[in-house]
C-alpha cells in the first residue's frame, strides 16, 4: 500500500494494488457489484428457520451453524479482566442460548415484551441478547456505565419487562430507581452478591434447570428483534426499533465492509451497550460465522496490543477515540508485538482523523478504514472498503444496496438534491434498506420527522467529492458526540436540574483532541445559592450519581443568565461560539442574555 | 514523597474528578477506574493531574501500573525519590 498526495497537501490517498491483496476482497469489483446488486437477492445468503417459518437472527447467527459443519468452530472466545479465558463454540452456543430463550419461557415470558441487558461484557450478555432473539422478545443492551436515571429512563421507554444484571450493579444502579420502572417484573443476575427486591432470580438455577433444546417460534423478518437508544436535542432518549430482517443488513456488510472471510479472527472492541457492539461485536461476526474476541478488560493500549498479538486477531474493528489514545503511546509501542496476523482495521464513531488512519500505517503496516452509520441505519452505511483506495478523512462510498445523497432542504421543505461536488448539506439516504429502523418507540411524531419524501434524513451534515466518496462536516443539530456516543444535552440538562441550587442548565459538546467533544455544562443558580469552588464539585458528583461517567458533564461553569430565546429555549449554539471563541452568528432570536 | 503524602494527592485529585466517590476507602489493589466509576477520560485527567502536582513525568507505557492505588504509591515513590528536595 502507497500513501500519496495526487494533487499536493489537500488530498492524500492510500493506494491500494487489489490484484495483490490477500485473501481476495469479498467486495473486489465495486462498481459491478453495485450496479448487480439487490437485496431481494442477498436473503439467499441466509438460511431462513427450517421449514419456511421466517428469519430469526439467532437462527443466522448460530443455530445453522452449530448444525453444520461450523458446530465445533469457537464461535465467541472470552477473555476476561484477569486473563481468564473461556471459548464458546458454535455447538455450545446454541445449547445456552437455547437454555436461556427456555428459561425466559419458563418465567411466563412472552414474544414481544423487552429483555433489557445491563452488564459489563461477560459470556452472559451474549447468551441473553441471543436467547432473547430466540424466544422472539426484544433485545435491548444497556451501557453498564450509565447511572440511575439514564437506566430508569430507557427501561421505562421501552417498558422493558426483563432486566438483566449483575448484583454489584444492581445495588448501585437500579436498586434506588426500580419504582420508576414498574414494568419491570424480573431481574436476573448474574454472579454472586446478596441484593433484595421484587422478582429477582439467580443465573445459574434458571440455566440448570432449562433444557438445552428448543425450537425457534415462527419469525416474520418485520418482527422487533432488539431495541437501540440514541439521543436527540430534544425531550427524551428515543429507542430505534430494529427486526429481524435487518440480519441480512448485518450479514452484507459484515462481508462487504468488514471484508470477513472464514479462517478470520474477528475483535470489535464496542460494548454492545452501543448499536455497533451489538451489531458487530454479536451479530454479524456469528452470521458469518468467524471466531469472535471478546475483551471484558476496558481499554488499555498495551493490554489491547498484546490481544492483537496473543489471539492472531485478523480483522479489527475499533474506533477513533482508542485509536488516538494508542497514538499517544506513539508508533514505536506497536513494533514490540507481532501483529503479523492483522489484516484489515476500521474504524467507526466519529470522524477519524486523517492523521490517525495514516498512523495505521506506520504502527501497523495498514491503514484504518473509516466507516459510517448510525443507531437509527442498523448496520454500516457508507465505508471505506478493502479493494478501494482510502482517502484519509472520508467516510468512503455507499455499500451496495446503499443509495446516499446530499440534500438541501428547510425544516423538510423545499427539497433539493445537491449535485455539485464538495458542496454540504445533509447526508440522506434513501430508505428501504433491510436494518433501516422502523420506528422510535411509541414516538411516531418524532419518527416521520426523520423522513421527507423517499429519504431518510440524517441529521449529519456532509458532502460528496468526484469520486463518489463522502466526507463527514458536522452536526445539524446540537447533539453532542463524546467517545462516539451521541448524547443529548437535554438528558443532561434536566438532571442537573433536579439539583436544588439548580435555575437553569445548558449543555454543549466542547471540543477535545482525544474523545471528540467532552460534556460542559453552564448552569445558573437559585436565588440563595452563590458559585463555588464546593458547590462546582457537588453539581459533578450529582451529575456523576445520576447519569453515570459516560454521559455525565465533565466540565460546569457558572453563568449569571444563560442566553436564551424568546421563547425561553437555552441558546446552546450561542454557549458554544462563546466557549470556543467563535463569531456568534445570527443573534435576532436571542432574548436574555448575562451581559 | 512519602506513602502518606502520595495517597491524600491521588485521593484529592479523584475526588475534583469522582466527586460523588471516597476515594480513600477504595481497596489498594482494586481498580481505580472500576471502583469509583471513572472512564478512560477521567483516568486520562487523573493521570494528567498527578503529573502536575507530583511533578514526575509519567509515560503513556507506565499508564498500566497506576490502575491501583496501591501501583499508584510505589510508582510515585519510586519517581519521586530522585527528584531534589527528596531525603
Amino acid at each position: 500500500m502507497n500513501l500519496s498526495s495526487p494533487s499536493g497537501m489537500s488530498e492524500r490517498r492510500i493506494t491500494k494494488d487489489r490484484a495483490t491483496l490477500s485473501p481476495r476482497p469479498n467486495l473486489f469489483d465495486y462498481d459491478a457489484e453495485r450496479s448487480r446488486f439487490d437485496w431481494a437477492n442477498a436473503w439467499k445468503l441466509l438460511d431462513g428457520l427450517p421449514g419456511g417459518r421466517g428469519y430469526n437472527i439467532a437462527h443466522e447467527a448460530v443455530d445453522r451453524h452449530a448444525t453444520g459443519s461450523r458446530a465445533d468452530k469457537v464461535a465467541i472466545r472470552w477473555i476476561g479482566k484477569t486473563g481468564e479465558r473461556r471459548d464458546f463454540t458454535y455447538g455450545d452456543l446454541r445449547n445456552e442460548t437455547n437454555r436461556f430463550a427456555n428459561a425466559l419461557a419458563g418465567l411466563g415470558v412472552r414474544p414481544g415484551e423487552r429483555v433489557f441487558i445491563l452488564m459489563g461484557r461477560l459470556p452472559e450478555l451474549y447468551v441473553a441478547v441471543l436467547g432473547t432473539l430466540k424466544a422472539c422478545c426484544v433485545a435491548s443492551p444497556l451501557f453498564s456505565a450509565f447511572g440511575p436515571e439514564p437506566i430508569a429512563t430507557r427501561v421505562g421507554i421501552g417498558e422493558g419487562h426483563v432486566l438483566i444484571t449483575t448484583p454489584e450493579l444492581y445495588r448501585r444502579k437500579v436498586q434506588a430507581v426500580r419504582d420508576k420502572m414498574p414494568s419491570l417484573s424480573h431481574v436476573i443476575l448474574v454472579g454472586d452478591g446478596e441484593v433484595d427486591g421484587p422478582g429477582l432470580h439467580r443465573w445459574p438455577s434458571l440455566m440448570h434447570a432449562a433444557s438445552p433444546d428448543y425450537t425457534i417460534a415462527p419469525t416474520d423478518p418485520e418482527d422487533m428483534a432488539l431495541l437501540h437508544f440514541t439521543s436527540g436535542t430534544t425531550g427524551r432518549p428515543k429507542g430505534a426499533v430494529h427486526v429481524h430482517g435487518a440480519v441480512v443488513a448485518h450479514h452484507v456488510t459484515g462481508l462487504y465492509a468488514l471484508d470477513l472471510h472464514e479462517d478470520d479472527i474477528y475483535w470489535c472492541t464496542a460494548d454492545p451497550g452501543w448499536v455497533t457492539g451489538t451489531s458487530y461485536g454479536i451479530l454479524a461476526p456469528l452470521t458469518n460465522g468467524v471466531t469472535s474476541i471478546v475483551v471484558e478488560a476496558e481499554f488499555d493500549a498495551q493490554t489491547w496490543y498484546s490481544t492483537l498479538e496473543r489471539e492472531r486477531v485478523s480483522v479489527w474493528y475499533s474506533a477513533p477515540t482508542a485509536i488516538r489514545m494508542m497514538m499517544r503511546l506513539g508508533a514505536e509501542a506497536a513494533k514490540g508485538y507481532d501483529l503479523s496476523a492483522l489484516r484489515f482495521m476500521a474504524s467507526v464513531g466519529e470522524p477519524l482523523n486523517p492523521e490517525a488512519v495514516v498512523w495505521g500505517l506506520e504502527a501497523f503496516g495498514l491503514p484504518f478504514h473509516d466507516n459510517w452509520w448510525q443507531t437509527e441505519t442498523g448496520g454500516i452505511m457508507i465505508a471505506n472498503l478493502a479493494a478501494l483506495d482510502i482517502k484519509p478523512g472520508s467516510m468512503g462510498v455507499p455499500l451496495p444496496g446503499i443509495e446516499a445523497a446530499i440534500l438541501r432542504h428547510e425544516k423538510g421543505r423545499n427539497v433539493e438534491l445537491i449535485e455539485e461536488l464538495m458542496v454540504e448539506g445533509e447526508l440522506a439516504l434513501r430508505k428501504g434498506w433491510p436494518s433501516m429502523m422502523r420506528g422510535y418507540l411509541n414516538e411516531e411524531e418524532r419518527y416521520r420527522k426523520c423522513f421527507v419524501g423517499d429519504w431518510y434524513l440524517t441529521g449529519d451534515l456532509a458532502k460528496r467529492d468526484a469520486d463518489g466518496y463522502y466526507w463527514f462536516v458536522g452536526r445539524a443539530d446540537d447533539v453532542i458526540k463524546s467517545a462516539g456516543h451521541l448524547i443529548g444535552p437535554f438528558e443532561v440538562e434536566s438532571a442537573l436540574m433536579e439539583h436544588p441550587a439548580v435555575a437553569e442548565a445548558g449543555v454543549i459538546g466542547k471540543p477535545d483532541p482525544v474523545v471528540g467533544e467532552i460534556v460542559k455544562a453552564f448552569v445558573s443558580l437559585k436565588a440563595g445559592y452563590e458559585p463555588s469552588e464546593s458547590l462546582r464539585k457537588e453539581l459533578l458528583g450529582h451529575g456523576r450519581k445520576r447519569l453515570g461517567p459516560a454521559v455525565a458533564p465533565k466540565e460546569i461553569d457558572f453563568s449569571a443568565n444563560l442566553p436564551k430565546t424568546r421563547s425561553g429555549k437555552i441558546m446552546r449554539r450561542l454557549l458554544k461560539s462563546r466557549e470556543l471563541g467563535l463569531p456568534e452568528g445570527d443573534l435576532s432570536t436571542l432574548e436574555s442574555d448575562e451581559k | 514523597m512519602t506513602e502518606a503524602e502520595i495517597r491524600r494527592l491521588a485521593c484529592e485529585i479523584l475526588s475534583d474528578i469522582a466527586p460523588d466517590t471516597d476515594p480513600a476507602t477504595l481497596a489498594g489493589d482494586k481498580d481505580i477506574r472500576e471502583g469509583l466509576d471513572i472512564d478512560s477520560m477521567d483516568f486520562l485527567n487523573f493521570i494528567i493531574g498527578l503529573n502536575k502536582r507530583a511533578g514526575v513525568a509519567i509515560p503513556e507505557e507506565d499508564y498500566p501500573k497506576l490502575f491501583t492505588m496501591d501501583g499508584v504509591v510505589a510508582h510515585l515513590i519510586r519517581e519521586t525519590q530522585d527528584l531534589p528536595g527528596a531525603q
